[in-house]
């Protein structure tokens, strides 16, 4: 059999019989179903604890009063102000809004309370006194609120694509969420198995065996079945985790919230009318996912985590075979980590905003950034051309960043206790032979 | 079996090998001797194309060195270890497969040796469990269980406890027997003088001697004689020899002599015996080290 092939086989069976390999891709998808669980939960139940604000009116603006809402109820009191306060001073729960008489001229409403007011309860104040005084002046100056309010125009901006084919649904948000799950990803995992790669290589070091395998191998084979044997871990966790997430999710959404489910569906009359009730924010969102185009950005995902898995990990390598433990390896690491970060920053602070910009254009080709800034740049469509030369630059990189890894790596994985400085790498890499 | 020539092999700014030239016959065992830091280690790495020289070449059986000869050696480094997570039988399989064996064929082989070595129970064994005499063994099965013609031992007996060590060296011993070519490579020159029939000495990356081990040291015999013997010399000294050394204990008193050109060991003999009863008389033959502090003298 193929030595490559072996290695590549040890090292990735080795890991994927570990217990904690079975505990992370179990354990993940748990988590995230945990996570929408916990979200879906919160958002039907709401809060526990309701404040009651109470309110002492003395303009006389509030002829309704003001309406309680989910996370704050109003109670009107006719208490004088003073009373009222002394009464604040001793509850700790207890919020009192006082109206001014000069409220229509410039007086500022006040919110008295021993603790400060969360903002939620604030805004909802703002907001309703701001529509009152709104009615209020609208009915001075002649004009029925209500009548308004149908008149209201209530546009959203559907963006589409124009592609020769015709027009298409795009959703930015959606395109904007999905760039960064990738690109988050990407940049974790590059670390996650970099480091792994690293510390097989410190291991074989440190037990000794290395010198008994590469008088049967070539370091080169020995380094490049590491890393392709660990890469292809990462690829089986991230397949078990998009299976075990996507089944886990579609139980619980049919066992946990199936009796909510089909209240909605009785409610909902079998008529053509319907489908414009069914777009609450839930299917919004669904509709959205669905815009992104998956048949494009998962295959480019594969690519771009492997290409710069690949790229970065040979580099992870060269540092592993250059010192004798995980202690060792920091000064070395800050070159590595470095590229990465940047991306990572650019991607949530730059990128995400310009995504056709010439920094987003650069950064998404050359290969040591590309894998993070294509993945946030990809779902706002990418030209065929940028994203074929990123590749192909991204297969260039890592074949350039092998072969100087492997020069280091074949020198390094036999040097014993011996401190190494980057003038140091740079000899070994010079060595012939 | 083996030819070196003219390797030459330069660091930064140190040069490992200088021109080392070394023929290897085949069924023999060679030792490969020199105090740390002469350039074995840089040897043994090119023979096991670890590394490449930068100029010289090496033959095996007559052909070039090239990738197919990796399963005909068998190499036991000296900084030489095992996967400490790994059982012990799926490690010996993959290095075993490594050196170009099929898996049923590297099974059966693993099995035999297992058996001969008497630790046929490890299989399911981590090597984090095994002490480091037990990691020795399944480390020499590892570098034999392929069936090399040439065995290269680094440095084999250092941290060995003497019972393996005479438990390896048989073993070793029954390979060269059955045909395979041994290299012994260690810097502790008494350990293998009496195993090898030739050597190779290194020093400061040059070889300076080699040879037969029985040719080396007829060349650096220098008549000198130990004589043991009971009584009182009553004529201590004559023209035939000159005392190099004297010491008593016992009642014996022992005298080293150097015999001069003229005369032979007999003649020495012959002027002892009327004189003093003798006990021993025999030839001093140099050891290696011996021989070794002498080149690197001169």
């Amino acid at each position: 059999m193929n030595k490559t092939l072996l290695i590549i086989q040890r090292e990735y069976f080795s890991r994927v019989k570990k217990k904690s390999f079975l505990l992370m891709t179990f354990l993940v998808p748990l988590l995230i179903i945990g996570m929408y669980a916990l979200v879906i939960a919160l958002s039907i139940s709401g809060g526990d604890n309701v404040p009651t604000v109470e309110v002492i009116d003395d303009s006389g603006i509030l002829i309704d009063g003001l309406k309680d809402k989910k996370t704050v109820k109003f109670h009107i009191s006719s208490e004088p102000l003073e009373k009222a306060k002394q009464r604040v001073i001793g509850d700790d729960s207890a919020f009192l809004l006082y109206i001014p008489k000069d409220i229509t001229t410039g007086g500022k409403p006040e919110l008295f309370s021993q603790k400060k007011a969360g903002l939620s309860v604030i805004s909802t104040i703002e907001n309703q006194l701001n529509d009152q005084m709104r009615n209020k002046m609208l009915e001075d100056a002649g004009i029925d609120a209500a009548t308004l309010d149908n008149i209201k125009p209530d546009f959203t901006v559907v963006s589409k694509e124009l592609t020769l084919e015709g027009e298409k649904d795009t959703s930015s948000g959606a395109a904007m969420a999905v760039g960064f799950a990738a690109a988050i990803l990407i940049y974790m995992s590059l670390f996650i198995y970099g480091i792994q790669v690293m510390r097989g290589i410190i291991e074989e070091k440190t037990s000794r065996i290395v010198e008994v395998v590469i008088s049967s191998v070539r370091p080169f084979q020995l380094m490049m079945g590491k890393i392709i044997g660990i890469g292809l871990v990462g690829l089986t966790q991230f397949l078990l985790w998009i299976i075990l997430s996507g089944t886990l999710m579609t139980v619980a959404t049919n066992v946990l919230f199936k009796d909510k489910m089909e209240v909605v569906k009785s409610e909902m009359p079998a008529t053509p009318q319907s489908a414009a009730v069914q777009s609450g924010p839930g299917t919004d969102l669904l509709k959205a996912i669905q815009t992104v185009e998956w048949t494009y950005i998962l295959p480019a995902f594969i690519i771009f985590f492997f290409g710069g898995y690949m790229l970065y990990s040979a580099l992870f390598a060269a540092v592993g075979s250059a010192v004798d433990s995980d202690t060792e390896t920091q000064q070395f690491m800050l070159p590595i980590t470095l590229p990465l970060l940047f991306t990572y920053i650019m991607s949530f602070s730059f990128i995400v905003n310009n995504p056709d910009s010439s920094l987003s254009f650069w950064l998404s080709i050359i290969p040591f950034t590309s894998p993070i800034a294509m993945m946030v740049r990809l779902p706002f469509g990418v030209p065929m051309w940028e994203l074929g030369l990123s590749i192909v630059l991204l297969i260039v990189g890592f074949i350039f960043t092998t072969w100087v890894a492997s020069r280091i790596y074949r020198i390094g994985i036999l040097m014993y206790g011996k401190k190494v400085s980057f003038k140091e790498l740079g000899k070994w890499f010079m060595y012939k032979g | 079996m083996l030819s070196i020539r003219n390797i030459v092999k330069q660091y930064a700014n140190h040069r490992a090998l200088d021109n080392v030239s070394i023929e290897v016959e085949k069924g023999s065992v060679f030792g490969l001797l020199g105090p740390n830091g002469a350039g074995k280690t840089s040897l043994i790495r090119i023979i096991n194309q670890i590394t490449a020289p930068d100029s010289g070449e090496v033959f095996l059986n007559g052909e070039k060195l090239n990738p197919t000869h990796i399963s005909k050696i068998g190499y036991l480094p000296e900084e030489r270890g095992l996967y400490k997570k790994m059982e012990i039988g799926e490690q010996m399989l993959y290095l075993a497969q490594l050196k170009g064996l099929n898996k049923a064929d590297a099974t059966k082989r693993i099995k035999y040796w297992f058996e001969k070595m008497e630790i046929e129970s490890w299989w399911k064994k981590k090597v984090e469990d095994l002490s480091k005499g037990m990691q020795q063994k399944v480390q020499f099965v590892a570098t034999v269980v392929h069936g090399p013609e040439l065995i290269i031992l680094d440095e084999p007996f250092s941290g060995f406890d003497p019972v393996n060590a005479q438990v390896i060296t048989n073993e070793i011993l029954e390979l060269n027997n059955k045909g395979a070519t041994i290299i012994f490579s260690t810097h502790r020159m008494e350990s293998v003088e009496q195993l090898c029939d030739s050597i190779a000495l290194l020093h400061k990356s040059k070889k300076i001697l080699d040879g037969k081990v029985k040719d080396i040291k007829n060349l650096y015999r220098s008549n000198t004689y130990r004589i043991g013997f009971h009584g009182l010399l009553r004529t201590p000294e004559s023209e035939m020899f000159i005392a190099v050394d004297h010491k008593t204990d016992d009642d014996i008193t022992h005298l080293t002599v150097k015999v001069q050109e003229k005369y032979s060991a007999n003649d020495v003999l012959n002027f002892f015996i009327p004189q003093v009863q003798v006990n021993e008389f025999m030839e001093v033959i140099p050891s290696m080290n011996d021989i070794f502090i002498q080149n690197v003298k001169n």
